[in-house]
């Protein structure tokens, strides 16, 4: 094969006869499973540099958390809905961590990806589509925000925590809503237009919604406005669903009612963050 | 490769005006044109990546942008502006692309390392793509789209800022993909690349072409085989002037002076034994577009 690399002759070269074919390539199909895995390994090629920091800060935040609010707070409360406060934090802090390790990551690398490096330019020129773009990426942001979950689980337990057996269901429910969620952030990371906007989005929606969920402390003493404000929130449903796998019998219809919120919420995302990247990305 | 009476508009501004172009498989193909005048929007066009508002675009036979992706397996793009992943590292650059190309994992160190050597950077292959020179990025990235031994290749501005030398590499790359019997297509601001690469050019002028040819061909039609620079005002200046006039031969403001074109018909013309005092040069693509529309090239 030829890699003549220094050719600088006035002549081009006579086009040869017919196309000689390059290596084997699989035909490009709707929704590639292939295309979708490019993308996780993309991640991973730069996540096996940097896991170290990504693991400090999984395990420092619910640390800080326990500590803090655990003998904090906990001193003065001594059990909230039922549960001891320790374990009631320690379910809110696992939805927090996997709310903030995949909404923030999907925004901001939502955001920079497509307007500062421009790598979606770059892969929407190969045969990689939006969708594939989108799951890939968000599939990424929900593994990592389940380790993350399993990592503060483990936390927990060494705070004292007693979980019941079900809680190996953790990264089941973390899964699906990391899922969501990162969707959901890359649907605002499609739409912002300069760095301006992310004190916006943070201010505006992330921060409301992981207060406003039952995480730190329960919904049922907020006004009768903001409770509903909480019910709409799908990172409630995802606390709900962790505490029910984590103390004790979770009943089939509540737990599928949660369950259904947070798939349709994410299924929802995922349509939104698709239909806006490809309004930013194609002229 | 065919688009047909292509508009694409972007508010008010439309980036590319009843376009109309046919490139035959096997070409090496310019799009030359100033700034603004469409050249990226079309590339744009080809990939998908942009969606006409009026007109059809078919690439590889597919119709466009409802095939694109068949269409973006089957060639291979270096975009204007650089797009490489500053987190990756060189190999993994080509690694991800590999994939996404989907050459069967078994191909894969062979394809990253014949990309490796396109790019001449086989013993930078672990460095952080953040971490290279201007020069070596525009090489991995012309790699990178060489990967997969695409049929069809789409360049904009392959070399644009970079020194003599470098381009002169990055030629030889192209005219290796091109040895392989792909079809190329690439825009440019410069002249030189245009007519030593280039079969054909199209020059594109507020997004439409206003000429097309071979570069040669295209030349001598529009301005003839020499063009005489006459450097300032002077008198021999004027004179030179009123004989290009006379003879009927386009002269144009440089900048520096003015250029006669067409002028090896001049001395036959003055006929006075005199002679015109001035650089000689080949005429150029340049000085079509210049008397093709008026504006400079750059
Ligand atoms: N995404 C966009 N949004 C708005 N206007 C655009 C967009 N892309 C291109 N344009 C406009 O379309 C016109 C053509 O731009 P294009 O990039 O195709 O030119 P070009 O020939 O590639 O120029 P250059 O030689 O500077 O690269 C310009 O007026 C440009 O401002
Ligand atoms: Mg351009």
């Amino acid at each position: 094969m030829t890699t003549a690399r220094l050719s600088d002759g006035p002549d081009p070269p006579a086009p040869a006869e017919g196309f000689e074919p390059g290596p084997a390539t699989a035909a490009p199909s709707r929704f590639a499973v292939r295309a979708v895995l490019a993308v996780l390994w993309r991640e991973w090629a730069v996540f096996r540099r940097v896991w170290f920091s990504t693991a400090f800060g999984s395990i420092l935040e619910p640390v800080t958390y326990f500590i803090a609010f655990g003998f904090g707070f906990g001193a003065l409360v001594a059990e909230v809905a039922g549960l001891s406060y320790l374990d009631f934090i320690a379910t809110g802090a696992v939805a927090i961590g996997v709310l903030f390790s995949s909404i923030f990551p999907a925004l901001i690398n939502g955001y920079f990806r497509r307007k500062e490096q421009r790598l979606y330019d770059g892969v929407l020129a190969a045969p990689l589509s939006i969708p594939e773009l989108v799951t890939g990426e968000a599939l990424w942001n929900a593994l990592r925000a389940s380790v993350v979950a399993c990592a503060t689980v483990l936390v927990a337990i060494g705070f004292g925590v007693r979980p019941d057996p079900t809680v190996l269901l953790v990264p089941v429910i973390t899964v699906v809503a990391g899922f969501a969620f990162a969707a959901a952030g890359a649907a605002f990371g499609a739409v912002m237009r300069s760095t301006h906007s992310f004190d916006m989005i943070i201010v505006g929606v992330i921060v409301p919604m992981y207060v406003v969920a039952g995480t730190f402390f329960p919904i049922d003493g907020l006004p009768p406005a903001l409770a509903a404000l909480a019910v709409a929130n799908p990172l409630y449903h995802v606390v709900e669903l962790l505490r029910a796998v984590t103390f004790g019998a979770p009943t089939g219809a509540v737990l599928g009612l949660h369950a259904a919120v947070v798939i349709v919420f994410g299924v929802v995302a995922w349509g939104v963050a698709v239909r806006l990247l490809r309004r930013a990305v194609i002229d | 490769m065919a688009l047909t009476d292509v508009v694409k508009r972007f508010g008010a501004v439309t980036a590319v005006d009843h376009l109309d172009l046919v490139v035959p498989a096997g070409v090496c193909f310019g799009l030359l044109g100033p700034n603004g005048a469409g050249k990226s929007t079309t590339m744009r066009l080809l990939t998908g990546q942009a969606v006409a508002d009026a007109g059809t675009v078919e690439v590889l036979g597919r119709s466009m942008p409802a095939e694109s992706k068949v269409v973006r397996a089957r060639s291979g793009v270096v975009p204007q502006v650089d797009n490489l992943d500053d987190e990756l590292t060189v190999a993994e650059n080509l690694g991800v692309y590999a994939r996404l190309y989907g050459i069967a994992r078994a191909d894969r160190p062979a394809a990253i390392a014949r990309g490796l050597e396109l790019a001449r950077l086989a013993d930078r292959a672990d460095t952080i793509a953040d971490e290279l020179s201007g020069g070596m990025r525009r090489r991995l990235l012309i790699a990178r789209g060489l990967l997969h031994r695409p049929e069809l290749v789409l360049l904009d501005e392959p070399t644009v800022g970079l020194d003599p030398q470098v381009r002169q590499q990055l030629w030889g790359q192209i005219t290796a993909v091109r040895r392989d019997g792909a079809t190329v297509v690439l825009t440019t601001h410069y002249i030189e690349e245009a007519e030593r690469l280039c079969d054909e050019v199209a020059i594109v002028h507020r997004g439409t072409v206003v000429a097309r040819g071979s570069p040669d061909r295209l030349i001598e039609a529009t301005v003839g085989v020499e063009v005489l620079e006459v450097a300032g005002d002077g008198p021999s200046q004027r004179r030179t002037l009123l004989a290009a006039e006379q003879a009927g031969l386009p002269t144009r403001h440089t900048g520096t002076g003015v250029a006669v074109l067409g002028s090896e018909a001049l001395e036959v013309a003055a006929g006075d034994g005199e002679g015109h005092a001035g650089r000689r040069r080949r005429a150029t693509l340049e000085d079509v577009f210049v008397t093709l529309t008026g504006e400079e090239l750059t």
